[in-house]
């Protein structure tokens, strides 16, 4: 999703692999979770830091627990399917089967209206709900991150006019601007991820152009353009990497927004077009025979969307908090 | 202040240029052209033809857009082949209700988000405010549309308080004449602002109450009260009305669900109802208007802010 990867060891300035470290609670841990040393040239990272960002993180507990509902969920949606079959694809079948059945031990949820069951529909929908969270979110993340480290280097009359451009787009209601884009050019799960990040990049592309702002005049940035770094390289290697924990914080939390995104445009009837679902659709499919009382075909779908997000927004608070020790530290 | 002011218009005047420059554009965009979607997949060659000519779109695109900007002046926002009717007659019936609902929304919030905020911070990090601050987190990821949903079925399916049915007069006072239709809407679209407003407030005192004069007002002996509603309060109020311009969008976004989910027949349902029928001037015709007012709405609370600062009140027009 971001360049946030805690397998791979970091390479140090000099091209060194760091060592791995022993958190207190003995795990071992490689600091490459994008922590840089403030003072430091290119991307690298400080051992303490890194420990230290982390112990922050896990002693958050909402966080943890933050984390272990996405993860339950991820293997839910991605893994769950090859553990418990459903039959998703033959509509035709499912008619034949009953259609907003109870909960019962063949169906652990019921069916829905079409007679799909409920626990596979949710996880086949899940895996568009994710799958468009996460990747709208890295598209609008990097995108973002490069328009506003450009704008913020470029500066002058350029930065000026690319900002203009963001405050435009920014004031457009969001949902209204999304659902002029996908009524104009129809629904397809890869629109959906385009415009869903094309309404959200505008948001980190304005807090990376501030952290340019402040970052371009720093010492570092100065010493690599007098020994001839290119710009390219002063933003890609300097600049950005350094403005590393605003793009994470930020990154996270637009995984959640564009999951409710998805959700209004599912409602709206604009979402992942049939045969395939998505959370959102499939509460408003059930919502339709909400009166009829099957509690099973809205409160699953519902309590679903409810419980990522809030995931997202703890780990989300969790990570600015750990991050902050680091500002404390500059 | 009147130097902040000016500054301020000129911005508001070129976000909305900006903004009809790219709802122009987006209609351009559409696969295939205009002419495509007004005359639908079985048209001739010379349908097309005769379409561009007589609605202008074989002109240069300045042209096209002068002619736009033209039509908006004369409050032409285009035509609804699907509606057979001018966009701007199909948003000139909705726009006072949706009007109405944001507005008594966003004061229903602030009437409740603010006094939440303080409670939090008089009773911080006890059971009270952890209980708030979950929540706000509950209604925040919660999508409206379910809340929305869930209160129909308890209080019109179970209760029977409310009716399901929206207000049907089409006049903007309808709220004086049928107020319970109201309240389920409001309702709606105000817990989502309130979960952000309280937040906000409740992170706004805290750092008020971290501020030096605070410290100082403690020094000389002000009571606890006299602090925090005399010195945190007054300072966190001021900045809530840039949150209320910021939040504006979102609410516009916010009312679109809540008018689809309750049948309440504003800009939003209007949107709603035009996608699923293929109607783009009138989506982007009500995406231009609700924007505009959006930005008018900014720009009058960022007019407020500069008269309750006395920072920028009486600050020199630099």
């Amino acid at each position: 999703m971001t360049t946030h990867d805690e397998t791979t060891p970091a390479t140090g300035p000099d091209g060194l692999l760091e060592q791995p470290l022993i958190t207190p609670t003995g795990q071992v841990v490689t600091a490459a979770d994008g922590t840089v040393a403030p003072e430091g040239g290119e991307s690298s990272s400080v051992g303490g830091m890194g420990r230290q960002i982390l112990q922050v993180f896990l002693e958050n507990r909402l966080a943890v627990v933050g984390l272990f509902v996405i993860v339950f969920f991820i293997l839910f949606c991605f893994l769950g399917p090859v553990l418990y079959h459903t039959n998703q694809t033959n509509s035709e079948a499912a008619l034949n089967a009953t259609q907003n059945g109870a909960p019962n031990s063949g169906h652990l949820l019921g069916t829905d209206a079409t007679g799909f069951d409920m626990v596979g529909r949710l996880m086949f929908g899940g895996q568009a709900s994710l799958i468009v969270g996460f990747a709208s979110a890295a598209v609008a993340t990097v995108v973002g991150v490069i328009y506003g480290a450009v704008a913020g280097y470029v500066g002058g009359w350029i930065d000026a006019v690319m900002m203009r451009i963001v405050d435009v787009l920014l004031s457009v209601p969001v949902l209204f601007l999304l659902i002029a884009l996908v009524t104009i050019y129809r629904q397809s799960e890869v629109l959906i991820i385009v415009v869903i990040a094309f309404v959200s990049w505008l948001v980190p592309a304005r807090l990376v152009r501030g952290e340019t702002l402040s970052l371009r005049v720093r010492e570092y940035v100065q010493a690599v353009r007098v020994m001839g770094g290119s710009n390219t390289r002063i933003v890609g290697r300097h600049i950005i990497p350094n403005a590393i924990g605003t793009i994470v914080v930020f990154a996270t939390f637009q995984v959640a927004d564009s999951i409710l995104l998805l959700a209004a445009l599912g409602f709206i009837g604009l979402g992942i077009p049939a045969p395939g679902t998505d959370w959102g659709t499939m509460l408003s499919d059930g919502v339709n025979s909400a009166a009829l009382g099957y509690w099973w075909e809205i409160y699953p779908a519902g309590l679903c969307i409810v419980l990522v997000v809030i995931a997202f927004n703890f780990i989300g608070d969790a990570l600015r908090d750990a991050l902050e020790v680091r500002l404390q530290r500059r | 202040m009147i130097g902040f002011l000016f500054r301020r218009i000129i911005q508001a005047i070129v976000v909305i240029l900006g903004v009809v420059l790219i709802v122009f554009l987006l209609g351009k965009l559409i696969p295939g052209g205009e002419a495509a979607a007004a005359l639908g997949p079985r048209r001739s060659p010379a349908q097309v033809a005769h379409f561009n000519l007589v609605n202008g779109l074989d002109l240069p695109l300045y042209d096209q857009f002068w002619r736009y900007i033209w039509g908006l002046f004369h409050l032409n926002l285009g035509y609804s082949f699907k509606s057979n009717e001018g966009v701007q007659e199909l948003i000139s019936q909705r726009l006072p209700k949706t009007l109405t609902l944001v507005g008594v929304s966003t004061i229903v919030a602030l009437v409740i988000a603010v006094p939440l905020g303080i409670l939090q911070v008089v009773k911080r990090y006890t059971l009270i405010d952890y209980t708030l601050t979950a929540g706000s987190f509950l209604f925040y990821a919660m999508p409206p549309f379910l809340l929305g949903f869930l209160l129909i079925l308890y209080f019109n399916f179970d209760f029977r308080l409310f009716p399901v049915s929206p207000p049907i007069n089409s006049t903007a006072t309808t709220i004086f004449t049928d107020p319970r239709a109201f309240v389920l809407p409001v309702i709606t679209l105000s817990a989502i602002t309130i979960a952000s407003f309280s937040r906000y407030m409740r992170s706004s005192m805290m750092d008020a109450l971290t501020q030096d004069y605070v410290r100082t007002a403690r020094a000389k002996g002000a009571s606890n009260n006299r602090v925090l509603y005399g010195h945190a309060l007054r300072n966190a109020l001021i900045p809530i009305l840039t949150l209320i311009g910021l939040s504006l969008p979102a609410i516009a976004s916010g009312a679109l669900i809540t008018e689809t989910v309750f049948n309440y027949p504003g800009m939003g349902l209007l949107t709603v109802t035009a996608a699923s029928n293929d109607d783009i001037p009138t989506v982007l015709g009500s995406t231009l208007v609700i924007t505009i007012f959006t930005v008018a709405g900014s720009l009058l609370a960022d007019v407020l802010y500069a008269i309750a600062d006395p920072r920028i009140r009486l600050g020199s027009s630099s």
